[in-house]
């Protein structure tokens, strides 16, 4: 229980308008971007806008053993924000200075607050880009993505946010604060504690500044939307384009659910009967770009798919319209989606696409898989309603189902979206025990009151 | 049952909300705030616990119900097709049912409530607003001498010492008319923009459109709907559709985002559950023209000769874009004058902070959102802003003025009225009084 002592104090530290005590506005934070999770009220809200207030709060927290929620936009979707054990929550998206970009070191010092589209903007005028590209790229900050080790449309080829970030100031637990990593390309001191904290989801430390790695702005791109009638072709079409020495900036699939559901709420002209279709975007040089679309366009056809590529910038939309499109089609056929993130090799997308359309028959769900193909992170989206007790039992079992066969094919638990609450119950099932062990060694170590975040990823 | 009627009829769109959180990125006032109680996600919450009875109605909760411009844009932004607007708008209305209107608020919509002593009292207030305005030299705005409700700092257009429709004629004639259309002239125009209102007719009148202004018409009663006094709305939405029903019109021109979503969507809406006044509001709503709207779409646009030199630009009235989807129509109307350049803003569908009454009742939040947009217009160097309400262009003089610029704020419609002017058009002074 948060005491009026710990509330004055935070009003001491950080003046009246950065706390926030009142029942509404504590109902604001009471929730994220996960479906299907419980709500819980934090008994205070902060808002910092300073690594030194932020370090007050924390001390604090520390001082009278309240457990503190660091959180961003809250648009993430494994329950990684929800205060699981009230106490205080840290919104921390005043904090939103882009601190530097340095275009000779290719890199940006930006605090945790920034989101991560006004980071592109700032660097596109250098001709670089900021690679990882979550879905809520214009709501996202920055901590948070780097904090849940976001990904996104473009990870085949660019990879997840952990793959830059460069040097992190971070606060521990104890109040302290920490810096690791930094703009040198090479760095191998000691353990890498900035890939420790990238993907920690809060429960390690606090993040007050991030330095990225950026990269040059391709110079042109090329669009595809390829068809096929039957799954098989379409993961051939997929491995294949790999084969070939082609790696593209995205390679998306959307399955049968999925195009029936778009079709019919966007009538884009997308073919009903289909079983799958790619969406193929390949990026960089502009040579390079045309012998490699040509590779792509080759592959699809020989494995019998339908192709349209797009000329114009307007058609590119087009066919990107499509993919935008998946997931609010799905989302508008029921109150509730629960939107997961199973992730396989690959070579292993038809036999789980295949072992999706089972589960969703045996347990009478309708079940639109939509994700990034290429890097084999799926995103089946239930469609349900959290008010149908009797169906949600059913929902639960399947996902439960969906993450033993995303292990058994070799894959992981989360490609993107992390483990929070949502997905802390499989984690031994791809960790093991001596696993799981070390990661609460890490934690106790780190966090040894477990006052950061607590609730979520492993219990202490 | 209109959905404003209860909270409870909201109940399926409160549901829809996934949560995401995808309004953040086009929230004018969580841009500035940046808390969740801010954003339409937040307030969908509020909401929800106020439905479920987790939380209940306070001072604080009218405050962050009353944080809202009604932009709409989280709607258009929206993943799941969720209209937050209509959620809040029935929110303020519950808390007006549940709590009552404040006591300034009362006495104001009560007068609304009665047309007659509405225009008397706006007669009056034209009368002795010296006393209350100053007025800036060289220009038509005034400051506000005390704080009479509005911020000091802010600047006003004073009330027309002739109101728009005491000026003109009840039936302004053309030779040969291709249509009649009844002209719904809303306050702004009424009170303050007179002249404004004399450009609607002439440009209609030059495009063989014979103009009735019924005299007894009244507010569009949105700005009291949208603070929650349904009721009162009601009210004014069947006496205005009473007026304009009776008349045999081929169309009702406005000349404003607010008055032309009005007609087409919120009658309709309010009067869902009225057998006879539904009838009528739908009939009227597929009449209702915004005045470029009406002279692309429905009338076919008379090329104006004259040529008025300028760069302009075009700012988009969020209930005039999204509100109603009239977009093209006024770029298409400013383009057809000779001599004028149309250079888009950036952003030229972003709020301007001024949402009505928003802009007095919060106006340094207001004044944040509108310093943004004034930065965004006069970037691109423009010689005149232009947009098709009334509301904004009071919002956008205020903020050219705190910005130091004297660029002017027109009506699309003043600009076309002047370029048919100088093409030589007809002498509009003797033909709208």
């Amino acid at each position: 229980m948060l005491t009026s002592k710990v509330i004055e104090q935070l009003v001491g530290a950080l003046g009246k308008e950065k706390v926030f005590t009142d029942k509404e506005d504590l109902a604001a934070y009471s929730f994220d971007a996960t479906a299907d999770m419980p709500k819980v009220v934090p008994e205070v809200v902060v808002t910092p806008t300073s690594t030194r207030e932020a370090q007050e709060i924390v001390k604090l927290a520390a001082q009278h053993k309240v457990p503190l929620y660091t959180r961003g936009s809250g648009t993430n979707l494994s329950g990684g924000t929800i205060p699981i054990n009230k106490g205080i929550v840290m919104v921390m998206v005043k904090m939103n200075k882009i601190l530097e970009v340095d275009a000779e070191n290719l890199t940006a010092t930006v605090q945790p607050g920034v989101i991560i589209q006004d980071l592109n903007d700032a660097v596109a005028g250098h001709g670089l880009i900021y690679p990882p590209d979550p879905g809520t790229i214009a709501t996202a900050t920055m901590g948070g993505s780097v904090a849940e080790c976001s990904g996104g449309l473009r990870g085949l080829k660019y990879g997840v946010t952990k793959d830059y970030v460069m040097g992190l100031e971070v606060i521990l637990a104890n109040g302290k604060i920490m810096h690791c990593g930094g703009k040198t390309v090479k760095n191998v001191t000691a353990y890498d504690m900035v890939k420790l904290f990238v993907g920690s989801e809060g429960t390690l430390g606090v993040i007050t500044e991030i330095i990225v790695k950026l990269i040059p702005a391709p110079e042109a791109r090329k669009s595809a939307l390829a068809i096929f009638r039957s799954l098989d072709d379409a993961a051939k079409a997929i491995t294949g384009i790999i084969n070939n020495k082609v790696i593209p900036a995205t390679l998306e699939i959307m399955d049968n659910v999925t195009i029936k559901t778009v079709e019919n709420y966007a009538h884009v002209g997308l073919p009903t009967d289909a079983e799958a279709i790619l969406l193929i975007e390949v990026d960089g040089i502009p040579e390079v770009v045309e012998k490699e679309a040509e590779a792509v366009i080759k592959v699809c056809k020989e494995n019998n798919g339908q192709l349209k590529i797009a000329q114009t910038a307007a058609e590119r939309d087009e066919i990107w319209q499509a993919r935008r499109d998946a997931l609010p089609a799905l989302a508008q056929l029921s109150p509730t989606t629960v939107l997961e993130d199973a992730t396989v090799p690959r070579s292993k997308i038809p036999e789980m696409l295949k072992a999706l359309r089972d589960i969703a028959q045996k347990y009478q769900l309708t079940i639109g898989t939509f994700g990034h193909a290429g890097d084999g992170n799926l995103h089946p989206s239930i469609i349900t309603d959290e008010t149908d007790i009797e169906e949600m039992k059913r929902v639960h079992q399947a996902v439960d189902d969906i993450f033993a066969v995303a292990l058994e094919l070799g894959g992981t638990l989360s490609g993107e979206h992390g483990i929070g609450i949502a997905k802390q119950k499989y984690l031994e099932q791809e960790f093991g025990e001596a696993g799981i062990e070390a990661l609460r060694a890490i934690k106790r170590a780190l966090d040894p009151e477990n006052l950061l975040n607590p609730g979520k990823i492993v219990q202490p | 049952m209109a959905y404003y009627d209860s909270l409870d009829n909201v109940r399926a769109e409160i549901t829809r909300c996934m949560k995401c959180g995808n309004c953040q990125a086009v929230c004018p006032i969580y841009k500035e705030v940046l808390g969740e109680s801010g954003v339409a996600r937040g307030k969908i919450q509020i909401a929800k616990d106020l439905l479920e009875g987790e939380l209940e109605l306070t001072d604080k909760m009218q405050d962050i119900f009353s944080l809202c411009l009604t932009c709409k844009a989280c709607a258009a932004n929206c993943p799941c097709g969720v209209q937050p607007d209509k959620i809040i708008l029935a929110a303020r209305a519950e808390l007006v049912r549940k709590k009552g209107l404040p006591g300034l608020k009362r006495q104001i919509f009560g007068v609304l409530g009665k047309p007659q002593r509405f225009k008397l009292g706006m007669g009056m207030a034209a009368k002795l607003q010296g006393f209350g305005l100053k007025k800036i030299p060289s220009s038509n705005a005034a400051h506000p001498r005390f704080p009479i409700g509005i911020d000091t700092r802010r600047i006003v257009r004073p009330l027309a010492k002739q109101s728009l429709l005491s000026r003109l004629p009840e039936v302004s004639k053309v030779s040969k008319p291709k249509q009649r259309a009844a002209f719904f002239t809303g306050c702004m125009l009424n009170y303050m923009y007179t002249e404004a209102g004399k450009a609607v007719v002439e440009v209609l009148n030059a495009n063989d459109v014979e103009v009735i202004t019924p005299k007894s018409q009244h507010c569009c009663g949105i700005p009291v709907f949208v603070h929650g006094d349904v009721k009162t709305a009601k009210a004014i939405a069947k006496y205005n559709l009473d007026i304009f029903a009776a008349g045999n019109y081929d169309a009702v021109i406005t000349h404003c985002g607010t008055c032309i979503g009005a007609w087409v969507q919120h009658y309709p809406e309010l009067l869902l559950d009225d057998a006879k006044y539904s009838k009528l509001a739908e009939q009227m709503a597929a009449k209702a023209y915004d005045v470029s709207q009406y002279l692309i779409d429905k009338v076919g646009l008379k090329e104006p000769t004259g040529q008025v030199a300028a760069n302009a630009t075009y700012h988009d009235p969020c209930h005039m874009v999204r509100g109603a989807g009239i977009a093209a129509q006024p770029r298409q109307v400013i383009e057809s004058i000779p001599g004028v350049t149309l250079t888009e803003m950036q952003k030229p569908d972003r709020c301007c902070g001024g949402a009505g009454s928003f802009s007095l009742t919060h106006y340094p939040l207001s004044s944040q959102i509108r310093d943004k947009k004034i930065a965004d217009a006069l970037s691109v160097k423009p010689d005149m802003v232009l947009t098709s309400c009334g509301a904004c262009r009071m919002q956008l003089e205020d903020g050219l003025f705190q910005a130091g610029s004297d660029v002017p704020v027109k009506h699309v419609v003043e600009l076309l009225a002047e370029a048919y002017v100088k093409g030589g058009g007809r002498d509009s002074g003797q033909k709208t009084g």
